[in-house]
Order: C-alpha cells, then sequence, then structure tokens
C-alpha cells in the first residue's frame, strides 16, 4: 500500500505509456494534498480501516477519507517510523503491540505532523471488528481526540470448511446484521453532515467499485501467467493504495483500467517482472515497508517472484473474493450483501489461511510459499508457524519463515534474513529447481 | 464449643477449597465414560464469554480451556506459534497438541482478539475430529438489531452441538439450563458481594479457586460447592485487616499465576477483580420463561460486565474501573496485563493514564502465566501497600 517504495522491473517497456508507479505515486499525493485542507475548508472527515468499511456511504456524504494504516505505513516508507514509534514507547506504549497504532500515536503526539502533510482530525472514525486492534486503536482516538466511533461489526469466516453463498440462509442472516449498522451508521452521517443520503449517488458509488473490482480481479488473475506481469508484493502494494484510496471514485476506476490494460500487454509480449523467472512464490502476511524493495531484491535475484499474496486480497477489502457485484438497484441492501461476504471469503479467512494458500498455490502454479511473521500484527503471524507446518507436512510444499516488522526498523535484520532466503532458494533448486509452478503452468495452458 | 465450631467451618472451607483446586489443577479432559450422569462429552471454551448454558443443555460439560499454568512443559507448541503471542495461546496449543485435550468433542474461541481467533485453524488443522468454531460474539452492541444477531449466531452453536450430540435442544431444557446457571450466578454475586463489604473473610486466592472450579465441573455441583463455601466463609470469625482496599484488573483472560494473587493478598483486600470475569459476564438473572436463545443475547446486550476486548459504547475501559473502584470503595488499583495481550496492554496504559489525571494511586504489574518467580512482585505490592497506608492515615 505504497508507491514510494516502487520501481521497475527490468523487463518494462518503455513503449507503455502507462506507468502504474508514478501514477500511484502522483494520486496518492493528491490525495494526501487533498486531506491537508480538510478541516479548514469544513469538510467532514473518516478515519477508516483497509479490512471492512463503508467507504461507499462515507463518499455518498462526501467524507474526505484518513487511512490510519496508511499514514503508519507511509512512516516506514518515508523512513520516519523510528522517530513516531518511540515517540509513542517514550509516552508508555508497550513494545509489544502493533507498531502501526504506535506510528499513530506517535502522529497524535506530533499533533497530526506527517510526513506526507498534515492530517485532518476526523469528525468520524470506522472500525471493524475484522482485526481486533482496529478497536482498541478507535478507541485510543475515542479517549484523546474525542473522535466518534462507530464499530462496525462483521461476521466473519466461523469454521474450517465454511461455505457461505450468496442468498444462503447464513449469508442472509450476516447481512441483515450488517445492513442494520449501515442503516445506523448512515444515520449518524446525516447528523454529522446535515444532509439525507443520496440513494442514486450511492448507487453511482457503487457502480465506480463495481468497475474497479472488475479490472482488479483482471489483474489479480493476470499474474497467474509465466512469466508473472508483476511482483505482487512490490508493485502490488501499489495497486492496493489505489484500490483503497480511490475506492469509488472516478480516479480509481480509471487506474484500474489502465493497469489492467498495461498488463494485459505485457502478458500478450510474454514480459515478466523479472527477466528470467525461475520460482514463482506466493506472500503470507504483511509487508516490511522499511524493507521491502530489499526483500523483493533478496528473491529476485534468485528468480523468485511473488505471483500472489494474500495481502493482496484481505488489504484491498477482500472484495475479489466475492463473487457478486454490487445490485446497483437497492444499493443498501447490496452494500450489506456484499460486505458480510467479502468479510467471510476475504478478510476473516486469515485465521484458517491453510484453505486460502492451498487454493493460490494451484492458482499461481507456486513453487513455494514465503511467511512473513511479525510480532506487530498478530492477525497475520498469529497462525502462520502453525499453517506452515500444515503446507509443508500435509501438501509438500516447501515453505520459508522470516521474521521482521511492518515499519519498525529495529526488527529488520539484513544479514540473518538474506541467509534463510538463500537457503530457501538453495533448497528448492536441490528439489528439482523451480518450474514446479511452471509445469502446473504449462499444463494449465495444455488442458486450455 | 465455639472454637470448635470455628474449626469446622474453617475445616469445611478448606475442603471446598482442595475440592475447587484439585479440579482446576489437573488439565486433563474427563474421559466422556467418565462424565457425570447427563453428560455424554465435553466443550471445551475460551474465555472471555462463552453461553455455557447452550451446552449444558446439549449435555456436553462445558470447559473453559485457561492455558496450563506454570507446570506445563511446552514440547510442541513453540513451533507452532510465534514467541510474540499471548501465553495462553500458546499453551492451550501445547494442550491441544500433547493429547491433554483430546476427549473434548469441540473448541470454541471468540472475536476477543486475533490470537484467539487463530486458535480456531490450529484446532481445525490439528483436530479435525473435533468441532472447531469461533463464535462470533459481536463487538457492536449499541446497534438495534444486536440482540436478533447475537440469537442467531446463539441459534448456529445450537444447531453445531446438536448435529454433534445427534439430538436436539428442546427450549425446556435450556430453560432449565438457564435457572441452573442463575443459581450459580446469584451465589457468585454473593461471593464477590462479601470480598467488598467485607474482604477480611475471603481472599482473593480463595474467591479465584471457588470461582475456577466451574471450568471443570457441572454447574450444579460447582453451585452446591459455593453454597458450602459461602456458609462457611458468613461463619468465618476473621477479624478486619487494616489493609488498603485495591481493585486488580487484568485477569479477564490469561490467567495470573496462583502465587501471584497470593502475593497480592499478603499485603492488601482484593475487593474486586476481573479475574475469569467470562464466567460471571451476566451481571444478573437471564429470564427463565420465554424465548431461551433471545433470554441469553438480550442478557448479553443488557446485562452483561465490561472487560478489555468487549466494545461497548456505553461502557469506557476507564469509566468501568472507576466504577469498580466506586462500587468496592476500593482506594486503589493493581493494573495487570498479561505479556504480548495487545487489548490489555493497550487498556493498561489507558487506565494508568486517567488515574493519574484522577489522582488514583495504582500499581502496574505485567505477568505471564508461565511465571515462577514471585518475589520481586511481593515485595512492589507490599511497597505500594505502605505508601498507600502512609498516604491513607
Ligand atoms: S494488528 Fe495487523 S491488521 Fe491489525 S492494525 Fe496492526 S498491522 Fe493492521
Ligand atoms: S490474553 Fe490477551 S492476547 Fe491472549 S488470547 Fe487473551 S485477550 Fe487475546
Amino acid at each position: 500500500m505504497t508507491t514510494a517504495t516502487l520501481e521497475h522491473g527490468p523487463a518494462g517497456s518503455a513503449a507503455d505509456a502507462f506507468d502504474p508507479r508514478s501514477e500511484g505515486q502522483r494520486l496518492i499525493k493528491a490525495w494526501y494534498a487533498d486531506l491537508e485542507q480538510a478541516n479548514e475548508r469544513r469538510q467532514p472527515v473518516a478515519n477508516v480501516f483497509v479490512m471492512g468499511n463503508a467507504i461507499e456511504i462515507l463518499r455518498a456524504f462526501d467524507f474526505k477519507l484518513v487511512f490510519p494504516e496508511i499514514n503508519s505505513l507511509q512512516t516506514g516508507v518515508r523512513k520516519a517510523s523510528e522517530e513516531y514509534i518511540r515517540l509513542s514507547e517514550d509516552y508508555g506504549m508497550s513494545p509489544d503491540v502493533c507498531s502501526y497504532v504506535k506510528a499513530d500515536v506517535g502522529l497524535m503526539l506530533k499533533e497530526n505532523r506527517h510526513p506526507a502533510g498534515n492530517i485532518p482530525k476526523a469528525s468520524l472514525a470506522i472500525a471493524s471488528n475484522m482485526c481486533g486492534t482496529f478497536i482498541k486503536w478507535a478507541e485510543i482516538w475515542e479517549r484523546w481526540l474525542k473522535t466518534p466511533t462507530f464499530v462496525l461489526d462483521l461476521p466473519g469466516q466461523r469454521a474450517a470448511g465454511w461455505q457461505v453463498r450468496p442468498g444462503d440462509a447464513q449469508h442472509a442472516s450476516d447481512a441483515r446484521w450488517v445492513e442494520a449498522q449501515f442503516t445506523e451508521l448512515i444515520a449518524r452521517c446525516e447528523a454529522i453532515t446535515g444532509r439525507k443520503l443520496d440513494l442514486d449517488r450511492l448507487a453511482e458509488i457503487e457502480e465506480r467499485v463495481n468497475r474497479m473490482v472488475f479490472h482488479w480481479n483482471n489483474v489479480m488473475r493476470l499474474n497467474r501467467a509465466c512469466p508473472a506481469p508483476y511482483n505482487a508484493m512490490l508493485d502490488g502494494l501499489t495497486f492496493i493504495g489505489i484500490m483503497n484510496v480511490y475506492r469509488g471514485a472516478e480516479e480509481g476506476v480509471e487506474f484500474m483500467r489502465r493497469l489492467d490494460e498495461h498488463l494485459q500487454a505485457k502478458v500478450a509480449r510474454g514480459e515478466g517482472r523479472v527477466a528470467d523467472e525461475h520460482y514463482r512464490l506466493i506472500f503470507s502476511g504483511t509487508p516490511c515497508y522499511v524493507s521491502m524493495r530489499r526483500l523483493v531484491e533478496l528473491f529476485e535475484t534468485w528468480g523468485g517472484v511473488f505471483a500472489y499474496s494474500d495481502y493482496l486480497t484481505f488489504a484491498a477489502g477482500g472484495m475479489d473474493a466475492t463473487d457478486i457485484v454490487y445490485d446497483t438497484s437497492r444499493p443498501l441492501e447490496s452494500l450489506a450483501e456484499v460486505t458480510a461476504l467479502a468479510a467471510h471469503r476475504g478478510l476473516s479467512n486469515q485465521f484458517f489461511a491453510h484453505e486460502r494458500l492451498a487454493g493460490q498455490i494451484r492458482d499461481y502454479g507456486a513453487d513455494g510459499v514465503v511467511f512473513h511473521g511479525i510480532k506487530s500484527c498478530r492477525f497475520v503471524s498469529s497462525g502462520m508457524a502453525d499453517t506452515r507446518e500444515y503446507l509443508s507436512r500435509r501438501l509438500d510444499v516447501p515453505t520459508l519463515y522470516i521474521e521482521s516488522d511492518l515499519i519498525d526498523p529495529r526488527y529488520w535484520s539484513d544479514a540473518q534474513i538474506k541467509n534463510r532466503v538463500d537457503a530457501f532458494f538453495e533448497a528448492l533448486h536441490q528439489r528439482g529447481g523451480g518450474p514446479v509452478g511452471r509445469k502446473a503452468n504449462e499444463e494449465r495452458r495444455a488442458s486450455a | 464449643m465455639t472454637s470448635r465450631i470455628q474449626y469446622d467451618h474453617e475445616r469445611e472451607l478448606e475442603l471446598v477449597l482442595e475440592r475447587c483446586h484439585a479440579a482446576s489443577r489437573d488439565a486433563a479432559i474427563t474421559a466422556a465414560d467418565a462424565l457425570p450422569k447427563g453428560f455424554t462429552g465435553t466443550l471445551g471454551h475460551f474465555p472471555v464469554y462463552f453461553p455455557e448454558e447452550i451446552a449444558h443443555a446439549a449435555g456436553l460439560l462445558p470447559v473453559n480451556v485457561l492455558g496450563g499454568g506454570n507446570r506445563l512443559e511446552m514440547k510442541h507448541a513453540d513451533a507452532r506459534m510465534g514467541s510474540f503471542v499471548c501465553s495462553i495461546c500458546r499453551s492451550t496449543t501445547e494442550l491441544g497438541l500433547n493429547g491433554t485435550l483430546a476427549s473434548m468433542a469441540g473448541f470454541v474461541t471468540h472475536p476477543i482478539c486475533d490470537a484467539a481467533k487463530h486458535l480456531a485453524g490450529i484446532w481445525a488443522r490439528n483436530f479435525p475430529d473435533q468441532v472447531s468454531q469461533i463464535l462470533y460474539l459481536p463487538q457492536n452492541v449499541n446497534t438495534n438489531g444486536t440482540v436478533r444477531y447475537i440469537a442467531a449466531e446463539y441459534q448456529r452453536l445450537r444447531g453445531v452441538l446438536e448435529a454433534r450430540v445427534g439430538r436436539p435442544i428442546a427450549d425446556d431444557v435450556l430453560r432449565n439450563s438457564i435457572r441452573a446457571y442463575n443459581a450459580n450466578r446469584a451465589l457468585l454475586r454473593e461471593l464477590y458481594r462479601i470480598r467488598r463489604d467485607e474482604p477480611w473473610r475471603a481472599s482473593c486466592t480463595e474467591s479465584y479457586l471457588l470461582l475456577r472450579a466451574r471450568t471443570r465441573m457441572p454447574c450444579e455441583e460447582h453451585t452446591a460447592l459455593l453454597a458450602r463455601a459461602l456458609d462457611a466463609i458468613r461463619r468465618r470469625s476473621r477479624l478486619a485487616q487494616d489493609k488498603p482496599r485495591v481493585v486488580f484488573v487484568g485477569g479477564f483472560c490469561e490467567q495470573p499465576p496462583l502465587e501471584m494473587l497470593e502475593a497480592i493478598d499478603e499485603s492488601v483486600d482484593v475487593v474486586d477483580d476481573d479475574i475469569l470475569v467470562g464466567l460471571r459476564f451476566l451481571t444478573d438473572d437471564v429470564p427463565p420463561t420465554g424465548d431461551p436463545i433471545r433470554a441469553l443475547a438480550e442478557s448479553y446486550v443488557e446485562r452483561s460486565a465490561a472487560s478489555p476486548v468487549q466494545h461497548d459504547a456505553r461502557k469506557s475501559k476507564e469509566g468501568y474501573l472507576m466504577q469498580m473502584l466506586h462500587d468496592a470503595k476500593a482506594d486503589a488499583a493493581i493494573l495487570t496485563a498479561a505479556k504480548f495481550c495487545e487489548p490489555g496492554l493497550d487498556d493498561q496504559l489507558a487506565w494508568s493514564k486517567h488515574l493519574d489525571e484522577v489522582n488514583v494511586p495504582y500499581l502496574v504489574l505485567e505477568f505471564e502465566e508461565k511465571m515462577t518467580s514471585f518475589e520481586q512482585m511481593a515485595m512492589q505490592v507490599e511497597t505500594f501497600a505502605e505508601s498507600l497506608l502512609f498516604a491513607l492515615s
């Protein structure tokens, strides 16, 4: 979810007019610039998280959107996170809690002065239960800044092998609960803005989200090609950033459309992110924003590319995991239905990650899975070692486990991580090279 | 004669406490064929709150799985859970992997935090024969429709358990379970009232042992034990000691070691606490008539306690701590958090900042269930108590 760490792969085409990296950077910069004036212009501002929000409703009320997670990761990208984190630890925060929260507390202590610009004060915060920390985080805003908070409770996947289909009894029941909450949220937004919800406006926004998701799904699928046209854990982070920040906005639709086109052209030309793709990998977990370029480099020097990452699903809102789009003739009901389904399939399934990863290994013809465990984020990390054990033992999938942090540079140990990455590739090589994934792709192509 | 009666009551309490201690010390789960009459299996559940009545009515003995304490040797879980995860999650995983919990029919966890939710995945991957579920109790209890949603979730759980035991759970049976738990809750309220009003009669450690015993025995048996204990406690002829009155918070999920509570009892009177708050989460009787599922759901919203892992706009974290202090006429607070417990650590800080503002003395302690050395903690509490007594005198 960044743009500042990105660089082109060696196989980028100069002829292609669209450069996702610079366009992404431009859009993120514009978004931050727009935020700076929000309080002075008396525009309503809402804090939202990437997993479980109601951006469509907020946009319909013209809320300016602040993503505290993106603010925190941007302190990492801009190499300023340590200062923010230390400030919060000096204030009393435990070293053992999420570093995103600590960076944000640091931001509050610095009176909202962020390296990307001043962050406006929010008139509303929406915290979902998809990550437990969201709620604790929002309680801090309630406490410090008196930000009114709405906890959006999204029922998730209850058990392994959980099959929820659109419209079935479980989905209908959960969607009803989500809709009840949206109804209350709308009343709150109406009270804050002094305006009634315009359902046509909501439908228009949903229509734009539908188009974004359509292209997003194409973009995800395009990386099944061999060689993969982009690195899911480097280029993919830009895509997620736009997917979140511009969700439901015309600029977001246009970015995704052009990205889709751009990647289709790359695939048609047989251009990959790395010149000589040798190993196709799945990345599981969150990035290490302070050292992402370095991490990716450690893999790419071996010809290893991250064809997919579960981060692309849960941190982009999980909508690619649903198989329904907004029915704009019933915008509110449909919003609840899609939100409930995305919570089941794209967000909370992190707790049963082995099921999803098994499918992704197959779909992306992956040679192995790289787990990035971090103390900061128990949402992704608590079950990781066990999931890894399951994949290695039951499915005989080669795996690598590395540890650092999202944005705390004190946890990055270059030599140690490099050793582990090298040992992983040597082991992969000894197993017969990387072409497990390639073979799977060839077979898929042949059967097609 | 008088001294014999006193001795008898002390002995009675001692016997009950021994029984309670034995019940919770042994982590092994009773095999299905050795269970008390009326139960065909056990259902494990993780803190904080779980509607035990539904399992009870299904003939599954509810067992609150509370980790492995400080006597468990970790052989398997270290490789399955990062070192940054709290001890209760790691040792619960160990108890699963080492076979201690093998005879459970199932295990239910809750969205109290992300580490706890991951236990459902770990269970599913490693113990596929057990029912492994997340009961999605809501973090929003303030929107119209919450009760309906919780009722639907309880109904779903009921269906899962019915399928497991192979027979339906009749409403009447569920209502009987509710009555049984209401009787139990009433005695627990009385235990806590005594601790508030006459703290010299029952220490925090004793109260904890009495409460924790419910995690391993049928509610009715526990109620009978509690009645015996309360009778003995009421007849105790101990003298009030000159100790500061303190509220203890932070024991809502991972369990503070017994030795830690003993060390605290040495120096202060713990007049209220949140230890095992899930077992006392419903603060009043659940209506024993009408739709029993709805009655349970409504009680969760309208008649419930608070903890760091439940969000309720009506109960700010500072607000409910201040209420506890006020209701218990406490002089100070002991603010604990389990190591690596993100919600606990966040609230510990919030509480301490607030108590600074309102000038209430407090002591911050971090604990881990696997701690084995308590001398330093005992000294900290002693010094804290002395400073309080000095300030109060
Ligand atoms: S715990 Fe993980 S998912 Fe939750 S806020 Fe922190 S980084 Fe994000
Ligand atoms: S002790 Fe804290 S972190 Fe651990 S399971 Fe309980 S609430 Fe979660």
